[in-house]
């Protein structure tokens, strides 16, 4: 007359994947929110320097990318370029690329584009120097030095 | 349905990447006129950190470890020239715990190398304040074309006003041509470029730490980050202009030149 039945077996119940699409679901969310969507490909290989003194730019619209570092495809050389958007380019070509780019942006905001300069660690400062100067002729005067980060020295 | 799910999953993780803008922000200088007369400062005024092409750093003229730049900087920047590092702000004593660090330059003056912090004294300032107050009205008012270079001229002092009453007292500032220069050669790597950036921006970045944690019990990077989330709090903002006027950032870079003589 007990109400519990002792003894009799019975196997664990399967789990039931029913809230496995949610779960998936989120995830995906997750990603959305935490990523950015690739623009251009990188066509050179850039190892960032490390920093501890760092800056977020909060507003990603206005940021404009100038990589600098060994081509990934040997055939373009082995020495450091600078690639502007989706091609290979010089200096020389800065201005321009800035005076294109500016016009992109809404006029209220023109004046605060940030230039971030992605530079591979082993690359000489002649060429950055050179994109410096360019960077200041075209009045692109804010930039970032884009970085990984590290901890300050002397801190454990 | 899961199924699907994991495949838009897999999608979006292949076309993506992890946000990573992250760095060290500087404002570049604006292009100098060919021509152009340029002011020089006063030697004494000026850190010099050279860095060559095997990487190594000059600063003051002195061979240095990269480690040790970021105390040098620091004590280039509240030095006050005769020899004691720490000066008091408000009673409170900025780096107490600091050692006294003395520099014998070429000539035998103790401390020579460091710039002459200058008092800003609370009744100078406020008749500073008033006078320009009573210039920009004799121009015509706030907003009128002739008030402008007054303006801003009252703009400064009245910061200067906010830090001594912020910081409780009078203080010492940094003369207005004093800065940290930097030059390096054209064969230095980025990554000594980026980390002699860095250790020179530690050194601001503790001092004002240090001066808003024993002020307002806050480092400076939390009033910033703060300030950034509500950007009409007048006060934080009061905060961030007082311990800026203290401690300036004065991170220059030198014209580049072609040098491989140091």
């Amino acid at each position: 007359m007990s109400k519990f039945k002792k003894g009799a077996k019975r196997g664990m119940p399967a789990i039931s994947t029913a809230s496995l699409p949610d779960i998936v679901f989120i995830l995906l969310f997750f990603f959305m929110v935490a990523t950015v969507i690739r623009s251009d490909d990188e066509k050179v290989k850039i190892e960032r320097p490390e920093a501890s003194e760092l800056y977020r730019i909060e507003k990603k619209h206005l940021i404009r990318y100038v990589n600098i570092g060994v081509p990934m495809d040997s055939r373009y050389g082995t020495e450091p370029v600078m690639q502007l958007n989706d091609a290979f380019s010089t200096p020389a070509q800065i201005q321009d690329w800035i005076a294109k780019e500016r016009l992109t942006l809404p006029e209220a905001e023109q004046s605060k584009m940030w230039v971030s300069l992605k530079v591979d660690k082993a690359t000489k400062m002649g060429i950055v120097t050179e994109v410096k100067q360019e960077l200041r002729y075209a009045s692109a005067l804010k930039v970032l030095y884009s970085t990984a980060g590290r901890k300050r020295t002397g801190e454990e | 349905m899961a199924d699907i799910a994991f495949l838009l999953l897999i999608f979006w993780l292949v076309t993506t990447t992890i946000d990573s803008d992250v760095g060290i922000k500087r404002q570049l200088p604006p292009p100098v006129p060919p021509n152009a007369d340029v002011p020089q400062a006063r030697e004494q005024n000026v850190f010099n950190v050279k860095v060559n092409f095997l990487n190594q750093l000059l600063v003051e003229g002195e061979p240095l470890d990269l480690e040790q730049l970021k105390n040098k900087a620091k004590s280039f920047l509240i030095a006050t020239g005769d020899g004691i590092m720490s000066h008091p702000v408000g009673g409170i004593t900025v780096g107490p715990e600091r050692e006294v660090v003395q520099v014998r330059s070429a000539s035998g003056s103790m401390n020579a190398a460091f710039p002459e912090r200058v008092w800003v004294r609370e009744a100078e300032v406020k008749a500073k304040v008033r006078e320009y107050e009573a210039a920009v009205q004799a121009a015509g008012g706030a907003g009128s074309d002739k008030a402008k270079p007054y303006e801003g001229a009252l703009e400064l002092w009245k910061e200067k006003l906010t830090t001594i009453e912020l910081l409780g007292g009078d203080y010492k500032e940094l003369p207005g041509s004093a800065l940290i220069s930097m030059q390096n050669d054209n064969n230095t790597t980025y990554d000594t470029y980026i980390q002699v950036q860095n250790e020179l921006q530690t050194a601001v970045n503790e001092l004002r730490d240090e001066v808003a944690l024993a002020k307002f019990g806050e480092t400076f990077t939390a009033l910033e980050d703060r300030y950034d989330r509500n950007p009409d709090d007048d006060e934080l903002l009061k905060k961030i202009v007082a311990v800026r006027t203290l401690y300036p950032q004065r991170i220059s870079e030198a014209e580049p030149r072609q040098a491989t003589g140091y």
